[in-house]
């Protein structure tokens, strides 16, 4: 707060010559980060011929949309994207929720086995699907949930991290405001609604986005529990389905630049939130 | 604005709920309390304890993928586990993998974020470039390298005139493997660090100033004791992470252990031998252990933390 409102009493911020080596220093460093994403849009916009040139040139010498057109035309593309649209609002949706309830539950109410389930929601900050991948497969198999939404959303919902964040954020909310309620009559779950959730919102957010990010993004569960083209999404049917037709470059380059745009764009939109968030939640914080 | 009203709220109760307030707790909680966690709990023993709780019985039987429990062998997987030649070379390659990228990251996130943090102007920008490529998903930023470290079409050995088999020689695959990891996931560390750089009160620095602190007395007194905390999360997260890569490493070879097998790691082999050899009993006797693993190094950490807490105060 105060930051914001020095910066905005300054009337101009001047180039120093310390400023300007920094800026000069970040400008290169951003160029070399972003050279491979630069890389992958101007193949993405040769022709498949041009594409395996050697050697390889920045600049396409003739542009051509052709390897965009082609992936809308031949492949699953449209589909894939409404998959992991599906699948990652679906996990969001799920984990926010059920997270939020049970940070607070554990951070502000007393029942009996307390204790013992924190344990072992502990436990499951160890366990992933990297971790334990073949005895969760079986367990969905038997669930009849293999090729199936469902069998890819539910796994994705059980974060014991997010819990974890949100339990440490509930823990610091001052006791007195809820207590205030408490006297003026309102119950539990009114105290969680228009209380504890309007003051986390930034918390959430951040915890939110990460999971919209990590589930669009997620490639080993579906790989695993997918088999059906039309059901992948589009981490999953961009690595398997599109290299098993023997690689072209050029269409590889554009699919991956479609499965990265939407978070992209989400990011600009909400980076302020982000870091803000990242601050809240304690995951940076003492 | 909330902090204010909070406080005044605060003030104003603090006397009438002081009598009352234990009760109301225990009134309120009981009943309540349970229902807030169920959800998540149904969720998280359906999907985490069950499958740990069916993997650590699997283990001791020779299933094969449908589940079907043929006969129990006992301890058999296990002594065959520590005799596998593959177990232990794919243990090493993602220790290797490990050791490689969390020093790395954890300087460069660090870098990065002062970087980002001392340009005054369009920070945003500076944002939106070093954590561009963490959203993008794993398969694509491994493609995209794949494609960058091809030897004859691809920019890098171009870009530097070298001529490395960066993908087909055994010494190289697994350094790409891990400037791959780089590029793509230093984004998520160096936005913890700047939060944290964020979090830091700017009187300090001013005091430090009037004191007549130059910027490396600065940086040595004040900013890196301050990111102490956030360092240990950084470093913390990025083992447990890179212990268990998988998808860059199976991309980037495209669905094969690499040369001589030289990027196979953990958990490639674990889903090898389920879901190629079919033989689920044994992956999950591997993945037990490889859940040892895990939670000892997460203990580890804990109990390290709680040590220098009580010793450093």
């Amino acid at each position: 707060m105060s930051t914001a409102a020095q910066t905005r009493v300054k009337p101009r911020k001047v180039w120093t010559p310390s400023q300007i080596v920094l800026t000069l220093l970040g400008a290169v460093v951003s160029a070399v980060f972003l050279a491979p994403l630069a890389w992958a849009l101007f193949t993405s916009l040769k022709s498949e011929t041009e594409a395996v040139a050697v050697p390889p040139r920045w600049l396409p010498k003739e542009w051509t949309t052709q390897a965009w057109t082609a992936i809308f035309e031949t492949g699953n593309i449209a589909n894939w994207f409404v998959n992991s649209l599906v699948v990652s609002v679906c996990v969001t949706a799920v984990v926010l929720s059920v997270s939020a309830l049970a940070g607070y539950g554990f951070a502000r109410t007393e029942f009996r086995g307390k204790g013992f389930l924190l344990g072992l929601v502990m436990t499951g900050l160890m366990v992933s699907p990297a971790v334990l991948g073949v005895p969760l497969f079986t367990t969905v198999q038997q669930m009849g949930m293999v090729d199936t939404y469902w069998g890819m959303i539910l796994p994705q919902c059980a974060p014991a991290a997010m819990v974890y964040i949100l339990y440490k954020f509930f823990q610091g909310i001052p006791r007195e405001l809820e207590e205030a309620a408490f006297i003026d009559g309102a119950g539990r779950w009114r105290v969680f609604f228009t209380i504890i959730v309007p003051l986390s919102r930034p918390s959430l957010s951040a915890v939110g986005i990460f999971t919209f990010i990590a589930s669009w993004n997620n490639f080993l569960w579906p790989y695993m529990v997918t088999n059906n083209p039309d059901l992948m999404t589009m981490p999953n049917g961009i690595a398997t389905v599109m290299n098993s037709y023997g690689i072209q470059w050029a269409q590889l380059m554009a699919g991956g630049l479609m499965a990265g745009l939407p978070l992209i764009i989400v990011f600009v939109f909400f980076q302020r939130q982000i870091v803000a968030g990242v601050a809240h939640t304690g995951l940076a914080g003492q | 604005m909330t902090v204010t009203s909070a406080e005044t709220v605060i003030t104003a109760t603090r006397a009438r709920t002081a009598a009352g307030s234990a009760a109301v707790r225990r009134k309120q909680g009981f009943q309540h309390g349970a229902w807030f966690v169920a959800p998540f709990l149904v969720l998280f023993a359906l999907f985490v304890i069950w499958p740990l709780l069916r993997g650590l019985y699997l283990s001791f039987t020779d299933a094969n993928i449908s589940g079907d429990a043929t006969s129990f062998i006992g301890l058999d997987n296990y002594s065959e586990a520590l005799d596998d030649p593959l177990v232990w070379e794919s243990l090493g390659h993602s220790a290797y993998f490990t050791l490689l990228v969390v020093p790395c990251i954890t300087v460069l996130a660090f870098l990065l974020a002062m970087l980002a943090h001392h340009i005054e102007r369009g920070k945003w920008l500076w944002r939106l470039c070093f954590f561009a490529p963490f959203l993008l998903p794993s398969t694509v930023a491994a493609n995209l390298w794949q494609w960058l470290f091809n030897p004859g079409t691809g920019m890098i050995n171009h870009v530097f005139g070298i001529e490395t088999a960066w993908l087909t020689d055994k010494s190289y695959a697994m350094l790409a493997v891990v400037i791959c990891t780089l590029w793509w996931t230093v984004g998520f560390s160096f936005l913890l660090y700047l939060a944290a750089l964020q979090g830091i009160p700017a009187h300090l620095y001013e005091a430090a100033k009037l004191d007549g602190a130059n910027a490396w007395h600065r940086m040595v007194h004040i900013t890196l004791p301050m990111l102490r905390h956030i360092t240990g999360l950084v470093i913390a997260l990025q083992i447990l992470a890179s212990l268990q890569v998988f998808d860059q490493a199976v991309v980037m070879m495209d669905f094969l252990p690499g040369p001589e097998g030289s990027t196979r790691t953990f958990v490639q082999y674990t889903l090898e031998e389920g879901f190629t050899s079919y033989r689920v009993g044994y992956a999950s006797a591997i993945s037990i252990i490889f859940f040892v693993i895990i939670a000892a190094v997460a203990l580890a950490r804990m109990w390290l933390l709680r040590n220098r807490e009580e010793g450093g105060r």
